[in-house]
């Protein structure tokens, strides 16, 4: 018996090597579909074959085998895309020095985080799971569907999504800086960490390339340059193979890293958090950098004091790719919520307000070929509403990944955890402190992260 | 089109305020809201209605009420009518920055210090007042934090140059409650540890209390003349004698039904429980003990990871249910501005909207003894009322005039007006 569970074991252990990522069908019938891109289509069906959307159309009958889900009365949009999370972290922040390119959040991926189900009960099918702001240069990261269920890790990532690292301004790469006694801790020293980096890195591919030129030539005897993985990353950025998504809050930094980028032949760039977005708005717009923003986060810290809930509007009507983001596992679990604050603070309409939460932090991470709309050929990731999502009496019913049913709020039982610790105690709960320092940007996982770099 | 008028309806509004001067008054005088729909919360709703504000007061409320001829008419056709909402618990004026020690005062030093007052260290010229009361919130209760008697906290309206012209009648004494939980995932204390420290502080808490009574004996015996200066103890005295809330905070389900029996053996006579976030796990018990509660944030995660989801939002309408008095907070000092927000969570997932509506009004009100004053339009009321174009709860709303204690309040913040600077930033991209 014993053998059998070894092989067994054995068995499932070699599947999942393999990244097996479940594909579903099913047919979602008579809903208000919002596709974003094209339009709201009444009374629509949205059918989903082997994980992808293959019609959208009326009265698609259901094929054999389908799950076939009555969405009358309900609304139903993209699975929703937080371009800025930490959920299904077991770490944040490597902070040993000013530059750690070479460390990826991928790495430490965790399947069990019950905040992947908690994000699914929000409707959000991918989250950008973000390294840390404690440095200027910190590491890659991973983008990752929210397939809650899975026991493997890399069944998490989102297949041949583009490659993503985080870099930071201001107010906490300097803080970490003072308190370490390292550079920077000043905007001026974050300028040159980056600048320099930028620098070597150069040095690092034109040594490279010239070394992989001579040695094409017949009797070539010399050694390779030295390896380093923290310039190879820092190159591919330079080559334009890493989109960077930099953590900035005020004008002048924002304005700081768009100049570098600028000399440095960096184009896909997307500013994080970008409190004073709205000041350099027409600079972003220009250089073609895009903006996850918060919707109404401000006045945690200095840098955010002199900031307005209207940036997502004025970024918007000035032209740049937005997206409002979470940064929090508490926040991904209503950023429809957060979208629809936008018709308050702008007048943004019902589809761009939507596109601030599906299609825009698609293009922010590179995968708007494949999710972001309900369109022909995109992933099944879908999100079913009771009500109009910008409303505040919606409810996210039903979520969907890859054509399979991932959040339930009718059949879903209470304890949604994978893995339960034989050793928690039931009865010690958690109770997030009001009365502290009140930093709502670092928050839930970051404030774990804040407490060990002693920035409290 | 509906774009076009949306643009006409913002460059319109900007003209208006480039026009107004950079930091605009409240204006003062005798008002007449008319042709609207008003949510009076305590009578229904009263269709095609006026409301007459004059020397801070609602004086006439009705279908058939005659304009003074003196008054402002501000015609409110296609609009709603509603009381000032009212904040169960929040820091604001006392935390302007949160990372900056300088710029917060919420958080004195010490365990006991009771006679710390929130109302002294208001700053009525904090960036976030107008923030919050151009979205409809007029009145807040502003709390200090910290160790386990941080002070009295107190109701302030959001208009005013002095705290005094602020406080709007009610101040209660904060208790922190020993508590039985993790502050986050941060907290690494073992299972051991926390109950360690409870056990401690727990008898901390019994002791500053029997010298509480005790002292409380002393000064009845005494008329007070004799006792020698004892701040913590005179702070103390009200909330013994049954005159003055104890504000408890406390969430935990150990924790609630610890503070129920410490309040019932005590036979404390005023009390509030705040936080109350597992308040749903003991519901049956606080209704039982008839303590009115101010629950919130209603935006929070769940406490435990075998929680449902939703359990937060659904918190408010699990205890409403039971039949506990239900208040909401935000516990926010910036984002206060956020609370019919909180309040329509609570609505959709159990509370109702009706339910939701009271408990940012006329409950809070009660609860803080100023139900004569605020919480509902009636005649002889205190005119705190916002005018807004559709449910106040939706976010697709706008609001569009607000009166605090009859003064009509600028509509701007810093927030509308770097928005009005930077909408089409001059010069743009080139200078010259």
């Amino acid at each position: 018996m014993k053998k059998l569970i070894i092989l067994f074991i054995v068995f499932i252990s070699f599947n999942q090597a393999q990244a097996q990522v479940q594909h579903g069908n099913v047919l979602i019938k008579n809903g208000t579909v919002i596709t974003i891109t094209k339009g709201t289509l009444e009374n629509t069906d949205v059918l989903v074959k082997d994980g992808k959307i293959s019609q959208i159309g009326k009265n698609i009958a259901a094929p054999t085998g389908y799950t076939v889900i009555d969405a009358t009365n309900k609304f139903v949009m993209p699975g929703i895309i937080d371009a800025h999370s930490h959920i299904a972290l077991t770490a944040i922040n490597e902070y040993s020095n000013a530059i750690t390119p070479e460390v990826w959040t991928g790495d430490e991926l965790n399947p069990f985080d019950i905040s992947i189900y908690r994000a699914l009960a929000g409707g959000v099918t991918v989250s950008h799971a973000l390294h840390g702001s404690g440095n200027a240069i910190g590491g890659q990261s991973e983008t990752i569907k929210h397939r809650y269920g899975t026991l493997d890790m890399d069944v998490l990532r989102m297949e041949n999504a583009p490659r993503t690292i985080k870099f930071a301004l201001g107010e906490n790469p300097t803080t970490h800086g003072r308190n370490s006694g390292l550079q920077p801790q000043t905007r001026m020293g974050v300028e040159f960490v980056i600048r320099e980096a930028f620098s070597e890195a150069r040095q690092y591919m034109e040594t490279w390339d010239k070394y992989n030129k001579e040695k094409l030539v017949k009797g070539f005897r010399g050694a390779p340059p030295t390896y380093s993985l923290r310039l190879e990353t820092l190159a591919d950025i330079l080559k334009g193979n890493i989109i960077l998504h930099c953590h900035s809050y005020r004008a002048d930094e924002i304005n700081m890293l768009l100049k570098v980028c600028k000399e440095f032949g960096v184009k896909r760039l997307v500013f994080q958090h970008v409190n004073e977005g709205f000041k350099v708005a027409p600079e972003l717009a220009a250089a073609g950098a895009m903006a996850s923003v918060f919707s109404d986060w401000w006045a945690y810290k200095l840098e955010v004091y002199y900031s307005t809930a209207y940036n997502a509007a004025i970024l918007t009507r000035n032209g740049v790719v937005t997206s409002i983001n979470s940064d929090s596992g508490e926040l991904i679990r209503h950023l429809f919520h957060e979208a629809a604050k936008t018709q308050k603070y702008g007048g943004l309409s019902d589809d761009e307000a939507l596109s601030l939460i599906t299609i825009n932090p698609a293009k922010q991470l590179g995968i708007e070929n494949r999710v972001g709309s309900l369109e022909v050929g995109k992933d099944g990731d879908i999100a079913i509403f009771q009500k109009h999502p910008l409303s505040i009496y919606a409810i996210p019913m039903i979520t969907i990944v890859d054509g399979v049913v991932r959040f339930d709020r009718e059949k879903d039982p209470d304890d949604m955890r994978i893995y339960v610790d034989p050793k928690q105690v039931v009865d010690i709960p958690t109770i997030q402190s009001h009365d502290h320092d009140h930093d709502n940007c670092l928050r839930g996982t970051e404030m774990f992260t804040n407490k060990m770099l002693g920035l409290n | 089109m509906k774009r076009k008028i949306q643009y006409l309806i913002i460059s319109l509004l900007l003209i208006g305020f480039v026009a107004s001067a950079q930091n605009p008054k409240a204006k003062s005088g005798t008002f007449a809201l008319t042709h609207a729909s008003i949510e009076t919360i305590t009578k229904g709703v009263i269709t095609h209605g006026t409301i007459i504000i004059q020397k801070g007061k609602i004086t006439a409320v009705g279908t058939n009420v005659s304009v003074p001829s003196d008054a402002i008419v501000i015609d409110c056709t296609g609009k709603w009518i509603y009381p000032g909402m009212i904040d169960g618990g929040t820091r604001v004026g006392l935390l302007e920055i949160g990372q900056i020690p300088q710029a917060s005062d919420e958080h004195e030093t010490g365990q006991v210090i009771p006679q710390m007052k929130a109302l002294t260290a208001v700053n009525p010229n904090s960036v976030l007042i107008p923030v919050t009361r151009i979205s409809g919130v007029t009145t807040v209760i502003t709390a200090p934090g910290g160790g386990m008697f941080p002070g009295t906290a107190a109701l302030i309206n959001l208009h005013g140059y002095v705290p005094d012209q602020m406080f709007a009648g009610f101040e209660g004494l904060v208790m922190n409650f020993p508590n039985q939980s993790r502050r986050g995932y941060y907290d690494r204390r073992t299972d051991e540890d926390i109950k360690k420290d409870v056990e401690k502080v727990t008898k901390q808490m019994n002791d500053i209390w029997d010298r509480a009574v005790e002292y409380y004996k002393l000064d009845s015996a005494t008329k007070g003349k004799g006792l020698t200066y004892y701040p913590e103890m005179t702070a103390f005295l009200p909330v013994v004698r049954g005159e003055q809330n104890l504000m408890i905070e406390v969430n935990a389900a150990n924790d609630i039904k610890a503070a129920l029996k410490w309040v019932a053996d005590r036979k404390i006579k005023k009390v509030i429980f705040t936080g109350v976030a597992e308040g749903w796990r003991m519901a049956d018990e606080i209704a039982k003990a008839k303590i009115p509660v101010v629950v919130g944030p209603t935006l929070e995660e769940p406490t435990r990871d075998y929680d449902r989801y939703d359990k937060p939002y659904a918190n408010a309408g699990l205890m409403k249910k039971a039949g506990v008095k239900i208040a909401l907070r935000t516990s926010h000092a910036e984002n206060v501005r956020n609370l019919p927000y909180y309040a329509g969570f609570a609505a959709a997932y159990g509370l109702g909207r009706e339910e939701a509506l009271k408990s940012v009004t006329i409950v809070p009100a009660e609860i803080f003894g100023v139900a004569d004053k605020f919480g509902s339009i009636e005649v002889g009321k205190v005119a705190n009322v916002f005018v807004c174009d559709g449910d106040p709860f939706e976010t697709k709303t706008n609001i569009h005039h607000v009166f605090i204690e009859g003064w009509q309040i600028p509509m701007v913040s810093r927030q509308t007006q770097l928005y009005e600077e930077f909408l089409k930033r001059d010069p743009g991209l080139n200078k010259n």
